[in-house]
């Protein structure tokens, strides 16, 4: 992964003096409650329902074991000794006082990791494939591109007040595993036909309000063009992006509004001043970031471990944990391992310190020191050695992290909700609880095979709800919790933005009503078909019949 | 008289900045006596009683105001200004970028309004070489301390007016922490 050169390090270690400055001058009152709010904002601080919410970046997702117990450390000595990984692939701590955030970014910043720009309305972390570098499927390395426009969005002075936020997303394998049609920027590295590498550029996509797939404004920008084009689309948006209103102030909007020719049209435009220019991209330095990626010293091995294969034979939950949470790897002799941060009765995507701890611990022995997080909550040691999968097993199955639900119904997708923000509508991890419980039978769950059920307490959609198969959002009726669903969303080369069944429901009512969107998908489904592609075929009718039908009666129950 | 922050020291200023009150018709407003910045309707609609007080009238834009409607005056402006009606609104950071690289503007490009301390390197970094904090937001002792702002970061990753080589291009790197 990326380590630190002198510049790097001198950057985070003056943003954190910055900040402290920033913070000691609010706390002295020099600093206004509105002045202070974006500063904080710009270092991942909220102001949450029960105390602040510090958001620490964790730059597409990659980790190493040494960060991990520093951040072990910190929820330990400022927190309550867990944190919850974010589907941004961030890390979110939930108690932190305020005048302690400064000497956290202090911590932070001797093991290379910072804040900076996890929220606000500038450019936000660079998120990426969890597998980059591993994965069969994968075409180009997405992970020094990141690291690239990391560093290039890192404070850049004209794009530090955007109309809102903006999120860019970058994929290198033939399978999306980014949602990259789901960010204000998606990069899709591809190869064009002389083998050039290049990026395939999306933009104005986007979840929330009004979610919208990304559209193609280039279907091949060369490399050594990436940052000045990028900068190009950030120049139009911060001058035209709306700023009268906070809801319409994405660039999705401004893409809709102008149309996608104009908007390419005004883009190419500012490009022409900017391509070919000092920003224009080095083979030297795509080549100093690049091998920070280089592969690990991977060991020489056969394809096949007969070791495992027979513990695979002998023992069934670990062949069950083998198929959900292990991944092939292009590595003869190795697999990539998902952590599962799903189990029942734990909010997802929440982890303890000492978990954490372990997981370091297994990260040095087994996976060469690194992990990755993933934009669904979870971990993932991605160069494992199958001789080692059984121990690890044991270890993370002992640890409560080896729940063998990856990809089902239960690896719920679940945004902090109205336990912890203030934004919610309602509550989402008591849901998220409530349907893990109902399916709790595994034969089962491996029965209903591939789902993903997302969950927001909000329009913001920081549970992805509009991409999940089945999409719950919280909405706020007269004062109490509803909860709205939605089916046939779908993240990757597929994306699809979920439609609403109907009214929304009671919380008590959502393990019900999930059942009966199970239960209609196996009276229908053909052989090999997940809930998603069925729901493609049949459409919504045959799920609301169900729901809805056989819910007039109850529903007087409920009402009263 | 007003603090300025020009070119990293403080410095007097005399000059009165013009505001356009809702209703008011830019032909209409009389320009009070010395050296006054108007916003740019007003500098559009009375083009001739300000060419007869040349170098005593200045422009201001606001950020929706697009910096080529004033290209061919740039000659003969004795500065311009840009307006942050919000800190928030970054619109006017383009701006600047703009007139300094696309527009090739080297007059004094100040920013007003909102222009509080913790901006300044941004906005130095955009081309602004003048800083004019709104009135009476810093005392003296306040504004001295907020130069240090100026120097936040002193390698910063991106080319910008100031630096205009991204970091990469500017120094060998690689050379560990
Ligand atoms: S979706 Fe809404 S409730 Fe959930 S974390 Fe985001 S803002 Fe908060």
């Amino acid at each position: 992964m990326y380590r630190y050169d002198a510049y790097d390090q001198r950057n985070v270690d003056e943003r954190v003096a910055q900040f402290r400055d920033q913070t000691h001058r609010y706390l002295a009152g020099e600093l206004s409650e509105d002045e202070y709010r974006p500063l904080r904002l710009q270092n991942g601080l909220y102001i949450q329902r029960q105390a602040p919410m510090l958001r620490i970046a964790i730059p597409y997702g990659n980790l190493s074991s040494t960060q991990l117990r520093k951040l072990a450390a910190i929820t330990r000595k400022y927190d309550k000794g867990y944190g919850h990984f974010s589907t941004r692939q961030n890390l979110q701590l939930n108690w932190p006082a305020l005048e302690n955030v400064p000497e956290i970014l202090a911590e932070l910043a001797t093991v290379q990791m910072h804040a900076i720009q996890t929220s606000g309305n500038c450019i936000r972390n660079v998120t990426s494939d969890p597998f980059a570098g591993v994965a069969g499927d994968e075409i180009i390395d997405p992970r020094p591109w990141c690291e690239i426009l990391r560093q290039w969005s890192s404070f850049h002075p004209e794009f530090t007040h955007l109309p809102r936020k903006f999120k860019i997303a970058v994929n290198g394998a033939e399978h999306d595993r980014a949602v990259i049609q789901a960010h204000d920027i998606g990069l899709d590295l591809v190869k064009n036909a002389e083998g050039a590498i290049g990026f395939r550029v999306l933009v104005g996509g986007g979840l929330g309000r009004t979610p919208v797939i990304g559209k193609e404004i280039s279907p091949f920008v060369p490399w050594q063009h990436l940052l000045t084009y990028c900068e190009s689309i950030l120049r139009v948006y911060n001058r035209h992006g709306r700023r009268d209103n906070l809801y319409k102030a994405r660039i999705k909007i401004l893409v809709n509004a102008l149309g996608i020719e104009e908007f390419r049209r005004q883009v190419e435009e500012e490009w022409i001043h900017h391509k070919d220019g000092p920003g224009t991209l080095t083979v030297d330095e795509v080549h100093r970031i690049a091998d920070h990626f280089d592969d690990p010293a991977y060991a020489t091995l056969p394809a096949d471990d007969l070791g495992f294969e027979q513990k695979r034979v002998e023992n069934k939950p670990f062949a069950a944990w083998v198929k959900r949470n292990v991944r092939s790897h292009k590595q003869p002799g190795y697999a990539a391992v998902v952590l599962s941060l799903k189990k029942t009765g734990v909010a997802p995507g929440d982890i303890t310190a000492e978990q954490m701890d372990l997981v370091a611990d297994w990260a040095d022995a087994h996976a060469f020191g690194e992990l990755r997080v993933t934009h669904e909550q979870n971990l993932v040691l991605a160069d494992v050695k199958k001789s080692d999968l059984f121990a690890l097993w044991q270890k993370a199955r002992d640890a409560g992290l080896a729940t063998p639900n990856i990809g089902l119904l239960t690896d719920i997708i679940c945004c902090p909700g109205g336990d912890f923000c203030n934004l919610a509508n309602a509550k989402s991890i008591p849901i998220a609880e409530a349907i893990q419980r109902r399916f709790d039978d595994l034969d089962y769950l491996y029965d209903i095979g591939e789902l993903e059920l997302n969950i927001s307490g909000c329009m913001n959609a920081c549970g992805h709800h509009h991409v999940g198969h089945i999409g719950v959002l919280g909405v706020d009726k007269n004062g109490s919790e509803w909860y709205q669903v939605t089916i046939g969303g779908d993240q990757g080369n597929d994306a699809a933005i979920g439609k609403v069944i109907g009214r929304a429901f009671a919380a008590a009512e959502m393990p019900d009503v999930i059942a009966k969107l199970i239960e209609t998908y196996i009276d229908n489904r053909h052989e090999d078909e997940r809930f998603v592609d069925t729901v493609r075929r049949i459409g919504l009718d045959p799920f609301k019949t169900r729901v809805y039908g056989e819910q007039q009666t109850q529903r007087k129950v409920v009402n009263g | 008289m007003a603090k300025l922050i020009k070119n990293g020291r403080i410095v007097s200023d005399d000059w009165q900045i013009v505001l356009l009150g809702e209703d008011g018709r830019a032909e209409d407003l009389a320009l009070p006596a010395g050296k006054v910045i108007v916003p740019l309707s007003v500098w559009q609609a009375q083009r001739e009683p300000i060419a007869a007080r040349q170098g005593e009238i200045a422009v201001w834009l606001d950020g929706s105001d697009d910096p080529a409607q004033i290209v061919a005056d740039l000659a003969a402006l004795p500065l311009v200004a840009i307006r942050f009606p919000k800190f928030t609104d970054g619109r006017g950071y383009s701006s600047a970028a703009l007139l300094r690289t696309r527009y090739g503007y080297t007059g004094e490009l100040r920013a007003i309004g909102e222009v509080l301390r913790d901006q300044f390197q941004a906005f130095t970094r955009c081309g602004f070489d003048a800083l004019q904090p709104a009135q009476d937001r810093y005392t003296d002792e306040q504004l001295e301390r907020a130069l240090a702002s100026l120097g936040d970061f002193s390698a910063p990753y991106q080319r910008s007016v100031t630096e205009t080589e991204p970091l990469f291009r500017r120094q060998q790197r690689g050379l560990a922490a």
